[in-house]
């Protein structure tokens, strides 16, 4: 029960305050007032009150396109545990079908942009695809070399048997791991050295241009869904850099949610201090998470 | 202690991999500068950590504190030196075009790992005591500056590649024979001094010549 409400209803309350706190940290940091730490929430209330608008040109597909995106990260939401507790669903291999609910829900966004026939969502849509397709293998190997390490192929088992004694002897691909992780964290969701996600200017967006022509519930969901697709990539990362000591305790949890704020204060930190990269760039920044995650994979095999 | 020695071969491969994937000269010179320091002391950290295993052998003499000391300062400092210096008169800041562009060198400098593990499995165990890693790092790390030589126009860059190789077989080195002589440790210093001496005059001779220390253009003189 205490799982349940852990993995299920925290998030899905606490999931949008996490871009709230990137902009009050990027405010504070520029010297600003900032928008209100809970705007997601005014946002989303907003436009789930509003009807949508759909173009003669668009069929079921860009209908659709939210919507099976939102449920592909809320089932992705079952299986991520966090502070230690067992997810809800648990089986040994969940660590693909995490891999392949994240693809589904681009999968699904970027075709619902191509939908649309606009020549801008199509550029959007490509760049989506071109990094998420370097993004992925990076993520995946990370996995399996914690999986290696650990010895369990099921994310609970990963990230709950991760101890400070696994830290204390594996540090160096603990680590490599963690900046292939944080790597990837920044380029799913969009955020500074490889997407701006303040920017309006077409031509420069990645993520944010295949979602232009989506409006009321539809943009609400999409809305949502990536703030949850942060909470689950944030939360795994989180559980990698702050291992507990094996055992379900509130104080792991704490340390947990203070952990996932502590990474929004960095992302914000890292939006307030770098430019975003020129975007022929963001491939080799993508393959030195890979070469990360190889580095990882090599020395956790050398060791069994 | 083998976890210090690790976590300082791990970062050695970073910055391999960190020199790959650079296009700023300035940058390359002190990827290297920092690995030269990092060698430097990896003798007495070996030392410190068979000392500290078996308590019997002798722990760290003059001469081994010397030589750390004259290879900090031959590779962190006199070696960054000459090159910026090289590299300001040359008036050059960044490799614009290698032959192997950076996302694949780092893909290159990943397999080279790769290799030199598999390369390490394939060698009997009794071919190097002491850190398992200290002989793949070592292996990658000449294979690295090998690519670096083959794969950059610019001369400075292909020092640097030269500086790398000769870091790496340093490594080997010490995984070998842990034991170098002074005597023979100091000329390999005084050789790759010499060379990267040397290579910065000439260096700087050909950008007086030519306006540009491109090696590839150099083909066309022959005609």
């Amino acid at each position: 029960m205490t799982a349940l409400l852990v993995n299920i209803l925290l998030p899905l309350i606490l999931a949008p305050l996490l871009p709230g706190i990137i902009n009050r940290t990027k405010a504070v940091m520029a010297g600003r007032k900032g928008q209100p730490l809970f705007q997601l929430y005014y946002d989303l209330w907003k436009l789930l009150r509003k009807g949508a608008v759909y173009s003669r040109t668009t069929s079921w597909v860009f209908r659709a396109g939210p919507m099976v995106a939102l449920a592909a990260v809320l089932t992705a939401l079952v299986i991520v545990p966090l502070g230690g507790s067992s997810a809800p669903l648990h089986f040994a291999g969940d660590l693909i079908l995490l891999a392949y609910l994240m693809g589904l829900a681009r999968f699904f966004i970027v075709l619902a942009a191509l939908d649309t026939g606009s020549a801008f969502e199509g550029m959007g849509a490509s760049r989506e695809v071109t990094f998420a397709a370097l993004a992925e293998p990076a993520f995946l190997l990370g996995l399996a070399a914690l999986a290696k390490l650990t010895g369990s192929l099921s994310l609970t088992d990963i990230l709950g048997g991760l101890t400070w004694q696994i830290w204390s002897f594996g540090a160096p691909e603990l680590a490599m791991v963690a900046a292939a992780v944080l790597i990837v964290f920044l380029t799913e969701n969009s955020r500074i050295p490889v997407d701006d996600p303040n920017t309006h200017l077409e031509l420069t967006m990645i993520h944010e241009v295949m979602v232009l022509d989506h409006s009321g519930p539809d943009f609400a969901f999409i809305l949502y869904g990536s703030a949850m697709k942060m909470w689950i990539l944030g939360a795994i990362l989180v559980q990698i850099v702050l291992p507990g000591t094996g055992a379900v305790s509130p104080a792991h949890l704490g340390v947990s949610l203070a952990g996932m704020i502590g990474l929004a204060v960095l992302v914000g930190m890292v939006e307030s201090v770098m430019a975003r990269l020129r975007m022929v760039r963001v491939p080799q920044l993508l393959l030195t998470a890979c070469a990360f995650s190889v580095l990882a994979i090599i020395l956790v095999l050398r060791r069994s | 202690m083998n976890e210090l020695i690790d976590a300082l071969m791990v970062l050695l491969v970073l910055m391999n991999l960190r020199l790959l994937g650079s296009s700023r000269l300035a940058a390359c010179i002190r990827i290297v500068a920092t690995e030269g320091i990092a060698l430097g002391l990896l003798p007495l950290l070996l030392v410190w950590s068979q000392t500290s295993a078996s308590s019997v052998e002798p722990g760290l003499s003059g001469r081994m504190i010397f030589l750390s000391v004259a290879s900090v300062l031959t590779r962190g400092v006199l070696f960054p030196w000459l090159l910026l210096k090289a590299q300001r008169d040359a008036k050059v800041r960044r490799e614009a075009e290698p032959f192997l562009s950076y996302p694949l060198s780092i893909i290159a400098g990943v397999l080279t790992l790769v290799l030199s593990f598999w390369l390490r499995s394939r060698l009997p165990p009794s071919f190097a005591s002491g850190p398992p890693l200290l002989v793949p790092v070592a292996l990658s790390t000449i294979l690295v500056g090998l690519l670096v030589v083959v794969s950059r126009r610019l001369a400075i860059s292909q020092v640097l590649g030269y500086i790398v190789m000769e870091n790496g077989i340093y490594v080997l080195g010490l995984a070998l024979v842990r034991e170098i002589p002074a005597l023979v440790e100091m000329g390999v210093l005084l050789d790759a001094f010499v060379a990267v001496f040397v290579m910065s005059i000439v260096t700087h001779h050909i950008s007086r010549q030519f306006d540009h220390i491109d090696v590839d253009q150099m083909d066309s003189l022959k005609g």
